[in-house]
């Protein structure tokens, strides 16, 4: 289901990397002098807020981690041909998941095991999230698309009632989420508290695995088949819905990871806002690398950039953060033109 | 939580049902031409910013509906652009677009957000109004919630009692088909999710300037165009029953107001969610009353007989595809 023709030659390459940046440039600049902000000193703030100092690169790759996760998972559900829109909720189930052995983890002896622990209920809890809604479309003939959206807001909801209801604060419950953890149950970090090698070390582990099981196994190419020809696998005696149980099974592994990563590395306890829209964002970054393994990372990497630069936007030039949002989408809306119209 | 009262009720439900009545409207319209406007979402804030930040600045409700239209629109040529003439996937494009829009609509409002703009009224219409129960729930309301209910038949008819609406579901069904008997299908498809997507603008527009007033981040509109999308496959892309399902989750969202009267130890987001696994489930019915099997079972029962009636319906065979006259 590749988005865009294969590669044809570095000339035509050069060409469409030159339309787009063009492309994503004029349109990025258009939306500043609208909301009357000269484009170059929000396009420089943008570079040094992510990439000025080696904290801000901490910062990035902080947001780089749970982004490239939610996009492996994405991996295995575009590859059989699933719109698994449900990863916001996926990350939300996997933090909620985490959360709840992290709770129960404060008297316990051993923080590292409880940190083990807690990463695999966050893997299951997003896994569980994500075979629902493969259920529900196998089962229910509910368009996963649809499903995964009202999953997302069920999360959602079942989030705000804890932090609300059952894991309120002492006192009263806040937006501001859930107590903190006691230290120990942090993730350890390096550059003090900035980067998280555990984070990182995992994330490599998760793309490097993707990249087997989707290039290198029977399993990748069963999905592959199904995800191009759904009737000619099942002729070929391949159950189609038993491998899409099985791909959102590991697509939402991948999410529920991210979203122990958001609660055990990032944030130390449960927050509204915990997915951090990064399974949508992960959508985009999937799309953008035209559904490979390889390319996933370094977009990633571009997205965590934008988002991390945008944060002081707001301080310095009084504009709202949702700007690299905005540059996101204008990337990917070019780069689907300029590739749509020169096949 | 007192007494309910049923005129009271009714009269809400058609006031707050008005900006999803005219987004599943338009979606109606674009998909039975097979095109998914997936933007819903996005175009819905989107035009919801431009028409308030308009009817603010130039103090004209109308030029602040006019310019939410044409967001609504704009966004949907988009759509139809890159679908039907470059042939790109409609949920890809659109999912893309609702989510830029939404930060668009966040990046370039945000000069306007929380302040007191001008808003549309109620405009009782005289004689009407008097009469009882009806005249309160139908003819005390504001204009964005009479063109809605004025256009639920409009587009019934359209899409079913003329020669253009049949040629537009003849497309959705089989663009192959309606190709080889000479209609332009690109053209076609094209124009009318334009004109889908100016009712979703509208929706917008009757949000910020008539339902939830004012601009901010969050609007509170936020999700309507996912759960306006829902309600197309719910009312299985017929326009009188999509607005059906339009009244069915405004009752849901006023109730939720009055339950958490009921309940107040749990908190307002927790039933503002509610009527999301309820879709689910709906379209899980819906699954099962188009199953045989299901049918048969049915038929020992004229109460379950009849809500399978209600709840069959089915896609336009050629929603979502791409066709490409070569």
């Amino acid at each position: 289901m590749a988005l865009f023709p294969e590669y044809s030659g570095p000339k035509e390459l050069a060409l469409r990397v030159l339309l787009i940046s063009g492309g994503v440039f004029i349109l990025t600049s258009l939306v500043l002098l609208v909301a009357g902000t000269p484009p170059w000193p929000a396009f420089y703030h943008l570079f040094v807020g992510a990439l000025g100092s080696w904290n801000k690169l901490a910062q990035v790759l902080m947001v780089w981690i749970p982004l490239t996760l939610c996009a492996c998972g994405l991996l295995y559900s575009f590859r059989i041909g699933l719109w698994n829109i449900g990863v916001e909720g996926q990350v939300v189930a996997g933090a909620i998941a985490c959360t709840a052995v992290l709770r129960f983890g404060v008297e316990s002896g051993s923080p590292a095991l409880m940190l083990m622990v807690a990463f695999a209920s966050g893997i299951l809890g997003g896994g569980v999230w994500a075979v629902l809604a493969g259920l529900l479309k196998t089962k229910g003939g509910v368009n996963e698309i649809f499903g995964g959206l009202g999953l997302n807001f069920v999360a959602q909801g079942i989030t705000l009632w804890l932090i609300f209801g059952p894991w309120k604060r002492p006192g009263v419950g806040s937006m501001s989420g859930t107590e903190l953890f006691q230290e120990s149950l942090w993730l350890p970090t390096v550059l003090s508290g900035r980067l998280s090698p555990v984070g990182l070390v995992l994330t490599v582990l998760t793309l490097v695995a993707a990249a087997w099981v989707l290039n290198r196994t029977r399993l990748g190419l069963s999905l592959k088949g199904i995800g191009s020809n759904a009737r000619a696998a099942y002729l070929h005696g391949l159950n189609p819905n038993t491998y899409f149980i099985l791909a959102m099974g590991m697509a939402g592994g991948c999410a529920g990871l991210a979203g122990a990563f958001q609660v055990a590395g990032v944030y130390h306890r449960l927050i509204p806002v915990i997915s951090s829209n990064y399974g949508y964002l992960a959508l985009l970054v999937v799309m953008l690398a035209n559904y490979r393994v390889w390319g996933s990372p370094w977009i990633a990497f571009f997205f965590a950039c934008l988002n991390v630069g945008s944060i002081q936007l707001p301080i310095v030039l009084k504009l709202d953060s949702s700007l690299s949002g905005i540059i996101q989408g204008a990337l990917v809306l070019t780069t689907l033109l300029v590739y749509g119209l020169r096949k | 939580m007192t007494d309910l009262d049923l005129t009271i009720l009714l009269a809400s439900i058609v006031a707050g049902a008005a900006p999803i009545v005219l987004a599943v409207l338009g979606e109606t319209i674009s998909e039975k031409g097979g095109v998914i406007n997936l933007s819903l979402d996005g175009s819905i804030l989107l035009s919801a910013m431009v028409a308030f930040a308009i009817a603010y600045q130039s103090e004209s409700l109308f030029l602040g509906f006019a310019g939410g239209g044409l967001v609504g629109a704009l966004m949907a040529a988009t759509v139809g652009y890159f679908s039907v003439y470059v042939g790109l996937s409609q949920v890809a494009v659109g999912f893309v677009l609702t989510l830029t829009a939404r930060d668009l609509a966040y990046f370039l409002g945000n000069p306007y957000a929380r302040l007191y703009g001008p808003q549309a009224g109620l405009v009782p219409i005289p004689w009407l109004q008097d009469i009882p129960v009806l005249g309160p729930i139908f003819f005390d309301q504001s204009v964005p919630a009479y063109l809605s209910l004025f256009l639920i038949p409009v587009v019934w008819w359209y899409l079913y009692k003329t020669p253009m609406g049949l040629r537009l579901r003849a497309i959705g069904e089989n663009p192959e088909a309606a190709y080889a008997r000479g209609t332009n299908t690109r053209a076609i498809q094209f124009w009318y999710t334009v004109a889908g997507g100016l009712l979703v603008g509208l929706a917008g527009a009757a949000f910020s300037l008539c339902t939830k007033t004012g601009w901010g981040r969050p609007q509170g509109a936020e999700g309507t165009g996912w759960i306006a999308l829902a309600i197309v496959i719910f009312g299985g892309w017929h326009p009188v029953k999509t607005a059906l399902g339009a009244y069915l989750f405004a009752f849901l969202q006023i109730m939720g107001i009055h339950f958490q009267g009921w309940w107040p130890s749990v908190p307002a987001q927790v039933f503002q969610v509610a009527p999301f696994p309820l879709m689910i489930f709906t379209l899980i019915l819906m699954n099962l009353a188009q199953k045989g099997s299901a049918r048969s079972s049915s038929r020992a029962s004229p109460w379950l007989r009849g809500l399978m009636r209600i709840l069959s319906g089915s896609a336009p065979v050629g929603l979502g595809r791409s066709f490409r006259p070569e």
